[in-house]
């Protein structure tokens, strides 16, 4: 059986279709592994050679990976959860009820997406504090620290702009709330409240606007810079490690 | 330097301008698409605000007042109101905290009027006793209609001692 399949890869290895897809031979070799690396649009952005050191637990926690998963995890229950709701009142809270009480496992991807937007805060935090505390914003890795606090700041705001969703009592009295806050802000702050509501008050015009925020903006936003975040990781020459960790050549 | 010397054209740039034409150029760019951007900008504030609203209307009838006993103030929940009546007469005051927003209760049994959020606290006339309200509730417009109905309209202040005779 193992052998059978074993072939059957070797075969499909040598088909024109596989060749076309992948532009090289197996990757036995240092050369044609980095070749295999660098020859793939989602692979090309890693380093072909790692330090073992920084790819160990202690080196990361992993909590920036897990921060992505979490991402990735929001991404996919939040696409699912967009196709039974609409974005005005006072529709929402019923599709949100809907979704909890009526929908074959919509409570179970209501409660991931919700559940999931938590912890995405708490570790984001658990991370920048990591780093933080690890000297990860020294240099050469300023930029990407910076890179970092931005994305903080998109989770905040995909956190906030998720909280008005559900149009509940929570929902509205916490944007209320939060964009007063806006509204204290010398000279500019009511116009900017003006404008980030559509409107005096939290009503649909609001509603729409942290909608789309939430759903297009602020994602793209974070994807595109969850992108340069990992790229710089692995140029600025892998995770930070401490030299007392590190090969000795530091 | 010689090849200045043998092309007129490169002569009379250098004497009479001191901005080369790559610069010329790119200068003219960006300064265009700095316009462009700046107009761009304008023109998406104006797009993000909106010009008609669909927002429950500001005026409003609180009805005869002789609902309103004297002595008495009464929280209107539809238009997050009190109308509070004295024996000097009527005024509306705003139930809208002026901290953040919250909606504020009246608390007959101490008087006052009480913010459920972060505790501030005034007295019936809007004044702030203790909280971190930065501002007094405000005191709306109420006026009495032909018919003889008060009408509040929550664009328009009055100053606190402005009070609807009874």
């Amino acid at each position: 059986m193992a052998t059978t399949i074993h072939t059957a890869l070797q075969n499909l290895r040598t088909t024109r279709v596989w060749k076309s897809i992948f532009r090289r031979g197996p990757a036995i070799t240092n050369r044609t592994r980095s070749v295999a690396v660098f020859g793939n649009l989602f692979l090309h952005w890693l380093p072909v050679k790692v330090r073992e050191k920084s790819l160990g637990f202690r080196a990361a926690y992993y909590l920036g990976s897990l921060s992505l998963l979490l991402f990735l995890l929001l991404v996919i229950t939040g696409v699912l959860l967009m196709f039974y709701y609409h974005p005005a009142a006072p529709k929402a809270y019923h599709d949100m009820k809907d979704l909890r009480f009526v929908v074959s496992n919509g409570v179970f991807l209501r409660n991931m997406h919700r559940i999931g937007a938590h912890l995405m805060v708490l570790l984001v935090f658990a991370h920048m504090f990591h780093v933080f505390y690890r000297g990860g914003y020294k240099p050469p890795h300023e930029f990407n620290w910076v890179v970092g606090v931005v994305l903080l700041l998109v989770t905040l705001f995909l956190s906030y702009t998720g909280y008005l969703l559900p149009w509940d009592q929570l929902a509205f009295w916490a944007v209320t709330v939060g964009t007063n806050i806006i509204s204290a802000m010398p000279i500019v702050g009511n116009k900017i409240r003006f404008v980030a509501l559509g409107g005096n008050i939290v009503g649909e015009n609001a509603l729409l606007r942290f909608y789309v925020l939430h759903v297009v903006i602020l994602p793209l936003l974070a994807f595109l810079l969850i992108g340069v975040h990992f790229w710089r990781v692995q140029k600025d020459g892998g995770l930070t490690v401490r030299p007392k960790d590190d090969d000795g050549k530091n | 330097m010689s090849d200045t010397k043998q092309n007129p054209a490169a002569e009379i740039t250098s004497e009479t301008s001191v901005v080369s034409r790559r610069d010329f150029l790119s200068e003219i760019t960006v300064g265009a698409l700095g316009i462009a951007g700046l107009g761009g900008t304008a023109l998406t504030y104006q797009y993000f605000s909106p010009n008609v609203l669909f927002e429950p209307a500001t005026t409003f009838r609180a009805g005869n007042p002789d609902l309103y006993p004297v002595n008495s103030v009464t929280f209107l929940q539809d238009q997050q109101v009190y109308i509070v009546r004295t024996p000097a007469g009527f005024y509306a005051v705003s139930a809208v905290c002026t901290h953040l927003g919250c909606i504020t209760q009246w608390k007959p049994e101490a008087d006052i009027i009480a913010c459920p959020c972060h505790g501030s606290k005034f007295q019936p006339d809007g004044k702030k006793i203790e909280g971190p309200a930065p501002r007094p509730l405000p005191h709306y417009s109420i006026i009495l209609t032909a018919d003889g109905e008060l009408l509040v309209d929550k664009l328009q202040t009055l100053k606190f001692d402005q009070v609807l005779g009874a």
